[in-house]
């Protein structure tokens, strides 16, 4: 199974060194829908002036990365084409790794499952077998290269590409299920952008699983073993928050990092829904409805959490999706991150309803979003009332999606439970409908 | 989303699109078409009114005199343009200058990609002249435009003359607060193109010109004058700019209010306002002007100078003076008048020109039909290719035919499919882009080895790449997969159908008319098109809708309501003609829509030309 990773491997590092050679590069890393205030490689270049003239980047209004990007950066500049290439082609060896990992833990549980005798007799169809899920790290790791969003954020270097590879690691390592790295690179990712900080309980249920611990509040395991993730987590985020004092030897990147995404204070649109709401704000509402904004990205957490705590990976992947369609200023870089998931679903496909229509809403809107840009902006024809409702029928498009798969996995298990043909009590077939 | 997530009114909804699936289509079809077609009945159209506040309520009193003085202008430029054969920069230097203007001159130099035969113009060098009138009420930070265009021959020496003119009135007056540039460019459009790069210290088409010495501030809005006769019947206006963009409705507001308190005759596409609304003469008369509006803007070339103003975020029109055999005519004191007050209107303006519409079809000067009221037409004619594409989405997906969602065995085959489809789509594709860089790379190998010269060259091979695309091996899935299946085609006019939509409704935003034109011919017949059944008229029908026969088409129609009809020899001359116009609008001022013909819908085209000849 090497040899077509790397041959995918390879694809895509032509395919992104031919990007950026050509004219395209420097169209796309002006581009609102893959560059954010918070990412945007130019500012990176500014912050890295900055710090050369001995003034401090984050005195001004213009970088809002945090420290470890200006450091990596200010050693890699040269390289900062490699170092994007280099850091897409790890995410998707991390991805590739630790979905092979939670396919072989799936297939032991299922094996188990069907020792017990816990599923309903008529599944058998709709159980994983080896040679479906034998593709299906090749599939993630080439979704993930050679999705144009991904390649479109590789072009432009953002670093949101940086933060994907983050967090993939954090997946790898919560996978193989070792605590002290999946803490580790949690604290990492959250640092760098905060919202990550959500994954917490989907890696901790991940862990507790892998551990066999049950998750009761009055069994001391689970205490025990919870409070130590939460050391190790709390405690390697107050080491890299220290390191950066260290090296800055000022607290200015706080404010400048982590208020910036909180507050949302650059309107400039893209993707998200922030921007055009708190463009036509009173600004004395705007404390409280950016409260309300935010808290879309965290809220969800705790039903999803309850509702999935077996299913930790799945929880993983949705919660990674609701950080990009909530988030303050989400790229298409995070797109592609979860979007990197969705092979291995492939399994419910079957049950998924409206893929099709929703996959076209996607493609669409993301090709409607350059051309409204030039109507609004170049044209002076139309207005951000254009834009803005584009990027509405996105998110739309993204929600409908997830709740899609969430649904379907939710059908998945109750039919393994109940058994695949439903009957009523009197003997006719029975419909499962969600209301 | 209940609609969506129960499964029983899923279940209907989805029998009702594959059952009703071709009545529907047609019936959208006639909807979208009637739609249009009621869009130039007045009842249905609304009135135009000026929405801009500073312009709609100030009172403005004309008191320009000075028509034979521009005459006298007009006569002697006319004398000098004589004697240095081509266009006295140095009199219009000196001219300019004892009027008092701020007087500068940009010289600019363009290699076209290949000889223009119409206009005879291959390596362009002139020189634009321009003055600037400063306010004296206001710092230099906003302007206002007047260009003249300096054409060869005869023509548009009473335009210029009236501008010196007006130039010398405006010079006098107290009330400027905005800079007002007066413009003569030379070579029409390229001349314009040169100024308007220079002024904004851009270079997008590849122009070399001197360095812009003097500005005044954001331009704010432009009018381009042509006058060639001593006096005029009338007035003509004319709005479709590059790609199809329009000026803000307010400028033709303003121009249709200052003709009607002149009592100037004015037009709009060479047509004149009928008194009556409600007989069908009337009818076909406001049909006829909205469908010219259509072709003109649908050609994505501008209709004067103005249609490069509007690129820059300029509003801009085109105004000419039309001299025919009426019994009235107008001097030039009443078209001065007319530029004097629209010019004092404009330099009211607080901001830019933003309230009334930007998207828009003129059915006459006092009526118009607003994007709210034509995208209905479109969105029925896109409706087409959607219920086309989930009938068969449907059909891919569910070839047994259990009802129950999801629980049903759906044995996925699209595997093969998709992967048989990537040589065909590739094949289409790149012919799309040897039509885009063959004929202007290979015409000096053209020229070598057949006699002709290098326009006919570029023209031909446009022509010959176009029809070579229909020849290509159009089989190449059998190779992977031995022979092609029914799921293989399904699938294939599945993209090709999702491909055109989006397609369409891309263009259709940027250049409703361009999406209106190729949708109307192509969605049928795609809607249509299989490999089963009577396949030579499935092939006819879709040669008859390619865009080279809808072009070919358009020019014959534009010719026929333009009142010159012609017969198909001469169509055929234009046709090739406009080829070589429309190469030539891409490379000089940017025009999308040569490039999207072929990169977009040529290939797409081809790929439903792969799916007849299925095998």
């Amino acid at each position: 199974m090497a040899a077509p990773l790397a041959l995918a491997l390879l694809g895509a590092v032509t395919a992104r060194a031919l990007l950026f050679r050509s004219s395209l590069a420097e169209f796309i890393s002006e581009r609102v829908e893959v560059v954010s205030p918070l990412n945007s490689w130019k500012r990176v270049v500014e912050g890295l002036a900055l710090l050369d003239l001995g003034v401090s980047p984050y005195s001004g209004d213009l970088f809002h990365e945090t420290p470890l990007i200006l450091y990596l950066f200010h050693f890699l500049i040269d390289y900062a084409e490699l170092v994007f290439m280099i850091t897409d082609a790890l995410t998707a060896i991390a991805l590739y790794l630790a979905v092979q990992d939670f396919n072989k833990a799936m297939f032991k549980k299922q094996k188990l499952h069907l020792e017990l005798n816990k599923f309903a007799p008529d599944t058998t169809e709709i159980l994983l077998t080896p040679l479906e899920m034998h593709h299906v790290p090749l599939k993630v790791a080439v979704f993930y290269l050679l999705n144009p969003y991904t390649m479109l954020a590789c072009a432009a270097k953002s670093t949101c590409a940086i933060n994907n590879t983050i967090i993939a690691f954090f997946i790898l390592a919560t996978v193989k299920g070792n605590i002290f790295l999946s803490a580790i690179t949690l604290a990492l990712a959250t640092f760098q952008s905060l919202y990550p900080v959500t994954l917490f309980a989907p890696a901790l249920l991940y862990l507790l699983q892998r551990e066999y611990i049950p998750v009761k509040l009055k069994s001391h395991n689970f205490w025990l073993y919870t409070s130590q993730y939460s050391v190790m987590y709390l405690g390697s985020l107050g080491v890299l928050v220290c390191l950066c004092f260290f090296l800055l030897h000022s607290w200015d990147f706080i404010p400048s990092v982590y208020s910036f995404i909180l507050s949302v204070p650059d309107l400039t649109p893209n993707i998200g829904l922030f921007w055009y709401f708190f463009a036509e704000m009173f600004e004395h509402f705007s404390l409280f409805f950016v409260c309300v904004f935010q808290i879309n990205v965290f809220f969800y957490m705790i039903p999803l959490a309850v509702k999935l705590k077996e299913h930790p990976m799945f929880l993983m992947f949705v919660q990674l999706a609701i950080i990009c369609i909530f988030k303050s200023y989400p790229t298409v870089g995070d797109i592609s991150l979860y979007m990197a998931f969705l092979p291995m679903w492939s399994h419910l496909f079957r049950f998924l309803r409206n893929i099709f229509i929703v996959s076209c809403v996607l493609i669409v809107c993301s090709l409607l979003f350059p051309v409204l840009w030039h109507l609004w902006i170049y044209a002076g024809s139309a207005n951000s009332n254009f834009y803005y409702a584009i990027t509405l029928s996105f998110n739309i498009g993204q929600i409908l999606l997830i709740s899609d798969y969430f649904y379907a996995y939710l059908r998945r298990e109750y039919h393994l439970s109940h058994g695949l043909y439903l009957r009523r009590k009197d003997g006719s077939e029975a419909t499962l409908v969600l209301k | 989303m209940g609609l969506l997530s129960d499964p029983n009114r899923r279940r209907a909804l989805s029998r009702l699109i594959t059952r009703l699936n071709t009545p529907l289509c047609i019936m959208s079809y006639i909807v979208g078409l009637s739609w249009f077609l009621g869009l130039s009945f007045q009842p249905f159209t609304l009135r135009t009114y000026i929405s801009e506040n500073a312009m709609g309520s100030t009172m403005v009193e004309e008191q320009f005199t000075h028509g034979d003085r521009a005459l006298s202008y007009a006569r002697e430029f006319a004398s000098v343009k004589k004697k240095v054969r081509g266009m006295p920069v140095a009199w219009l230097e000196k001219t300019m200058r004892t009027l008092g203007l701020e007087v500068y001159t940009q010289s600019f130099t363009r290699t076209l990609p290949f000889p223009d035969e119409t206009t005879e113009r291959y390596m362009v060098k002139g020189t634009n002249v321009y003055g600037i009138l400063r306010a004296p009420r206001a710092a230099s930070t906003e302007s206002l435009v007047l260009s003249v265009p300096c054409s060869e021959g005869d023509h548009n020496n009473q335009a210029l003359g009236l501008a010196l003119a007006l130039a010398s009135y405006f010079r006098g007056q107290i009330y400027w607060a905005k800079d007002i540039i007066f413009l003569v460019n030379e070579y029409d459009l390229i001349g314009m193109e040169a100024w308007l790069e220079a002024y904004h210290d851009v270079n997008i088409t590849g122009m070399e010109s001197s360095v812009m010495m003097g500005r005044a501030g954001a331009i704010q809005a432009a009018v381009s004058l042509e006058i060639s006769s001593d006096v005029i019947t009338s007035l003509d206006i004319a709005v479709e700019g590059l790609n199809g963009q329009l000026p803000n409705l307010d400028m033709v507001n303003l121009f249709y209010a200052f003709c009607q308190k002149n009592g100037l005759l004015c037009t709009i596409q060479g047509k004149l306002q009928r008194g009556d609304w409600d007989s069908f003469p009337a009818y076909l008369h406001s049909l006829e002007t909205t469908m010219l509006m259509v072709l003109k803007q649908g050609s994505g070339r501008p209709q004067g100078d103005h249609g490069l103003f509007l690129r820059y975020h300029i509003e801009a029109i085109t105004m000419r003076g039309i001299n025919s055999f009426r019994q009235y005519k107008y001097d030039m004191s009443t078209i001065g008048k007319t530029l004097e007050g629209m010019f004092r209107k404009l330099n009211n303006l607080l901001e830019r020109l933003h309230q009334s519409y930007f998207f828009y079809l003129l059915p006459s000067l006092s009526r118009f039909v607003s994007i709210g009221m034509y995208m209905p037409v479109f969105g029925c004619l896109i409706l087409i290719l959607v219920l086309k594409s989930l009938d068969l989405w449907m059909k891919l997906t569910r070839s047994e035919s259990v009802e129950e969602d999801g629980v049903s065995d759906t044995e996925q085959e699209l595997k093969p499919g998709i992967l048989s489809l990537v040589a065909p789509i590739l094949i289409c594709h790149v012919t799309g882009l040897s039509l885009y860089y063959l004929p202007v790379m290979g015409q000096h190998l053209a020229i070598e080895h057949f006699p002709v010269s290098e326009s006919e060259a570029v023209v031909l091979t446009v022509i010959a790449i176009y029809v070579a695309g229909l020849a290509l091996p159009h089989n190449t899935h059998r190779v992977l997969t031995g022979a092609g299946t029914e799921q293989g085609w399904m699938m294939l006019k599945l993209i090709s159908l999702l491909y055109l939509a989006v397609q369409l409704g891309c263009i259709a935003l940027i250049n409703f008319s361009l999406g209106f034109l190729l949708a109307i011919t192509m969605v049928p017949v795609a809607a249509v098109v299989q490999p089963v059944g009577p396949r030579v008229l499935y092939a006819v029908l879709l040669i008859l809708v390619t865009p080279a026969t809808t072009l070919f088409f358009s020019i014959f129609l534009y010719k026929e309501l333009d009142e010159h009809p012609l017969g198909l020899l001469e169509c055929w001359q234009l046709f090739l003609q406009a080829i070589a116009g429309g190469l030539l609008d891409h490379y000089l001022y940017g025009s999308i829509v040569f490039p999207f013909i072929a990169f977009f819908i040529y290939p797409c085209w081809l790929q439903l030309w792969n799916i007849v000849f299925w095998k």
